[in-house]
């Protein structure tokens, strides 16, 4: 007879010393664990509310303008600085970290239009409805630390005073050159009073200029005629161009997809593009009820975020018809401008109120250092959430958001307006010759022409 | 022959043993794959088939790497019994077994002998650490099994059907005389369960925090012991029952009654979940595997059944891989009633309640030998227990979860769209009215030419000329017409 039984002498499984970790031991059997899909449902259901609990994404809003924020730059290398330029001309450079104004760079005599930084930091190339271009030194980051900076003033490097206003600047990431858009576009070194080229087509004004991140002599502009064009300073003429059916008032390159953009329209969406291939837009962003004034690339590449007319700041998806998350306070007006900070975990928004926002990107995010077992434990949540989302009840939850009731009745109205316009055409289709009216994707729809 | 031995050498360079090794393995990692992969086949959408196929590749990896870490993380060999030559495993006496085995496994064996208080029934917490006896005349206890400390001991005075512990061993629940009640370890009386009635038999379902009962007249009630709200409260229809056992697996409760079926039960619904027929005669006692998907029966008529629960059919199958026969027998001293047993958690110990008393025997290979810390640990210190308190109450489950099959929780249901007839056929079955109407008429038109075919000239005039009168009639007036013929 051969026999044993379990035996477990207590020395064994657990600790000599009160001074030690308590033993652990484990047996990974799937018959110890019954109705495992059940608590992995109820721990996602569980996460999804904490997270709605916790979502508190509005951390401070930083005043100090005296008109409506029309734009701003952030520092590529000084990740808690961001300039803003106001209505009135003034420009301001605010620290994130204590929300306060280290520096002010008087001068401008109307509204100062755009903000741009050099990629090494060290200037700051602000343009408005003066008709002027101003060169900045950047504050070094030691007097961003002192606290006694209360009238710390900066003068101005350069002044170059053009023909015309204008409406947005933009500087090379790979470069001296930096680009302005008003009645036409114009190339400008830092050393030289007037621009080193220019270029036109058409006649409009163009509102919006930007380079691209991974081909330093490629940008792309916006202008007042509807159209977004691309150009190529290698070349003597603009490269390409298409028009919209409603105007597009920013534009941003995905930063790590550098040959797609995304386009904020006044039809209340965003439209991404490859640049390659104008005809038909790769995704059409759609949820915000106004105009979309202003758009930003997280550095990931993998989201956006988009400010509005209808008062709300929207995340989405690069690649999400529909937005992740919107932020609104009783308080944020129209918002003309959006910026993703550097580490991709803050939004900042300036808005008609003169204030600056500072969001959290994800909204019920901890702020701080988190311990290793406290970053596994939001880890394993993320993972049961994003494996159970698709049921009702999680869904519900994680999908629900507060809207302000203008907002909300706005939307549904959309809705609305677009099924019955949806219903109309099908009704049309259905009784005319067959193949007479084309079928057109929303995606193509609102492109009216390419033009090379 | 040396050229042969070559080639087959070649042909299987994996020794044997190592064979044998990953043979032992693969059954390993069946064991974790928790059933099979998706068939991604069948799927049009190329993105969720990438999508699906990334997650099964993940689910076999973490399975192998279970399997793998088995070796290094599991401490405790199993138990295990076998014969050798001619000796039998059922003959082996308990005394033969406490000769062989070390002293802390011998120290499990024993006897407690309590001859005023009657019939005791026992329960274990799901570590094995602690039991509650109570003696049928109202003696109850809480022992700590590590060191055999008696924790509690005091008296109701009063008849005791039936003792379990709730979520921890600080509270259990006691079915008493009229009421249910219950107890913390300190004996004193939290609560006392008046809706419950005279219970006969009591449950704990641990993941979900509901106490299942059944009473005299065969009710269940289902209470949720953290909010004392009553879940479910059910007419079984089938009689005074002291049957009943909770499935492990998908906390399905099981009730045997007196006619002889079985049935089972979740706290959502009022008609049972299952209703077998088991036994001619009364069930006795029921039990299930581990695993849930074997249920072992045993009837007044004295017979023991298993069922296989994912067919509910008799597993008639006793000499297949696993072999169902007789393992162990152990005979107590004449006229000792039995009350209940219970197998120790983490332990090869079986805890039988008498009417003398109560005694633990040495079952080797019972139960799981390897405990995990974070579901149940026999050596779990208080500030461990508070802490898994708060964990199982964040986890506790809705009562909406207990179903036969848990797994389908988060799964697709299968559509049962009705195969929708194709806009062809339905055309095709609009105009077939008109066809209908053409066929009925010429039909109409041939019927004299083909009733004269099929009758022919041998029947007289007259009989013909009546039946066509009957036939002209409708079905339900020709036994009128005969009448007033014959009127």
């Amino acid at each position: 007879m051969k026999v044993k039984v379990i035996s477990r002498s207590t020395d064994e499984f657990t600790r000599e010393r009160s001074q030690d970790l308590q033993r652990v031991f484990r047996n990974f059997d799937p018959n110890l664990r019954s109705q495992e899909k059940a608590v992995e449902y109820v721990r996602a259901l569980n996460a999804a509310k904490l997270d709605k609990i916790f979502a508190r994404p509005f951390i401070g809003a930083m005043d100090g303008h005296i008109d409506a924020v029309s734009c701003m730059a952030k520092n590529p290398s000084h990740l808690k600085g961001i300039f803003s330029g106001s209505m009135d001309g003034d420009i301001r450079l605010w620290d994130l970290a204590s929300r306060r104004t280290v520096c002010q760079f008087p001068g401008h005599q109307g509204s100062v239009r755009g903000l741009t930084v050099s990629t090494d930091g060290r200037v700051l190339v602000s343009c408005g409805t003066d008709s002027t271009v101003r060169l900045w030194n950047v504050p070094v980051s030691s007097i961003m630390e002192s606290d006694d900076s209360f009238d710390n003033s900066a003068k101005p490097l350069a002044v170059y005073v053009w023909k015309n206003a204008f409406w947005a600047v933009d500087h090379q990431w790979d470069g001296d050159l930096f680009a302005t858009a008003g009645a036409q576009v114009d190339i400008w070194d830092h050393n030289r009073s007037q621009p080193v080229s220019s270029f036109e087509w058409g006649k409009d004004t163009a509102i919006s200029i930007r380079f691209n991140p991974g081909e330093p002599n490629i940008l792309a502009t916006s202008a007042s005629d509807r159209s977004i064009t691309i150009y190529d300073l290698r070349l003597s003429s603009p490269a390409r161009k298409i028009i919209m059916r409603t105007k597009t008032n920013s534009i941003v390159w995905n930063p790590m997809e550098p040959m797609n953009f995304t386009a904020a329209n006044e039809d209340c969406n965003c439209y991404s593009y490859d640049a390659r291939k104008l005809d038909e837009a790769r995704c059409v962003h759609k949820d915000h009820v106004s105009a979309v004034m202003d758009i930003d690339y997280s550095p990931t590449g993998r989201e956006f975020v988009s400010g509005s007319y209808d008062r709300t700041v929207r995340i989405f998806q690069y690649n999400g018809g529909h937005s992740r998350e919107v932020y609104h306070t009783k308080r944020m007006q129209r918002v003309f401008c959006v910026k993703f900070s550097c580490d991709a975990s803050y939004v900042i928004s300036g808005s008609d109120d003169t204030n600056l926002r500072l969001w959290k990107a994800k909204a019920s995010e901890q702020l701080g250092v988190l311990l290793p077992r406290e970053r596994k434990k939001h880890e394993y949540l993320e993972a049961v959430k994003n494996r159970y989302k698709h049921l009702p009840e999680v869904k519900r939850i994680v999908r629900h958001r507060h809207l302000p009731k203008a907002i909300y009745k706005a939307a549904s109205l959309r809705r609305i307006m677009s099924e019955a316009e949806r219903k109309k055409e099908e009704r049309r289709r259905a009784h005319s010759a067959p193949g007479s009216i084309p079928k057109e994707s929303l995606r193509k729809r609102r492109i009216i022409e390419e033009v090379e | 022959m040396g050229v042969k031995i070559a080639n087959d050498a070649l042909i299987n360079p994996v020794p044997a043993v190592e064979k044998g090794i990953s043979e032992e393995e693969d059954m390993n990692v069946m064991k974790y794959m928790r059933g099979e992969a998706a068939n991604l086949e069948v799927l049009q959408d190329k993105k969720l088939k990438g999508q699906l196929a990334v997650r099964e590749d993940l689910y076999g990896k973490s399975a192998k790497a279970a399997a793998k870490a088995e070796k290094w993380l599991m401490p405790s060999e199993g138990g295990y019994l076998e014969a050798e030559g001619i000796e039998r495993t059922w003959n082996i006496k308990q005394e033969a077994i406490a000769r062989e085995v070390d002293i802390l496994g011998s120290r499990n064996q024993y006897d407690i002998i309590l001859p005023d208080l009657g019939p005791y029934s026992l329960d274990f917490t799901p570590s094995g650490r602690y039991v509650t006896v109570a003696g049928r005349k109202g003696h109850m206890a809480i022992l700590d099994m590590k060191n055999m400390n008696l924790i509690k001991e005091f008296q109701v005075r009063e008849t005791v059907r039936d003792v379990v512990f709730l979520h921890n061993e600080m509270f259990f629940a006691a079915a008493q005389k009229k009421y249910t009640y219950i107890y913390d370890r300190n004996g004193t009386e939290l609560h006392c369960l008046k809706e419950h009635g005279s219970v006969l038999k009591l449950q704990f379902l641990n993941k979900h925090f509901l106490l299942a009962s059944i009473n005299k007249f065969g009710q269940l009630h289902y209470q949720d012991v953290t909010t004392g709200e009553m879940i479910g409260n059910f007419r079984t229809g089938l009689g005074r029952s002291d049957v009943m056992q909770v499935n492990p697996i998908n906390s399905v409760v099981a009730v045997g009654h007196s006619g002889g079926a079985v049935s089972m039960w979740k706290p959502t619904s009022s008609a049972p979940l299952v209703k077998m027929f088991c036994h001619h005669g009364p069930v006795t006692a029921l039990a299930f595997h581990s695993n849930g998907h074997l249920m072992a029966t045993a009837g007044m008529e004295r017979k023991i059944k298993l069922w296989d629960l994912r067919k509910f059919e008799v597993l008639r199958d006793l000499s297949g891989s696993q072999n169902y026969s007789r393992y162990m027998s152990h005979s107590i001293a004449k006229g000792y009633q039995i009350q209940k047993l219970a197998f120790r958690p983490y332990e090869d110990v079986l805890g039988i309640g008498h009417s003398m008393g109560w005694s633990s025997i040495l079952i080797p290979g019972s139960r799981e030998a390897n405990f995990d810390s974070w579901v149940a640990n026999p050596f779990e210190t208080s500030k461990q227990r508070k802490e898994r308190e708060v964990h199982s109450l964040l986890d506790k489950l809705p009562p909406e979860t207990i179903m036969l099959n848990p797994t389908k929780i988060g799964s697709v249901k299968p559509t049962r769209k009705k195969e929708r007839p194709a806009k062809q056929e339905i055309r095709g079955r609009i105009g077939s009215k008109v066809a209908k109407k053409k066929k009925e008429a010429v039909e109409k038109a041939k019927k004299p030419f083909l009733e004269q075919a099929a009758k022919g000239d041998g029947l007289s005039k007259k009989k013909r000329k009546n039946m066509e009168e009957e036939s002209h009639l409708p079905g339900s007036l020709q036994r009128f017409a005969r009448k007033r013929r014959a009127n």
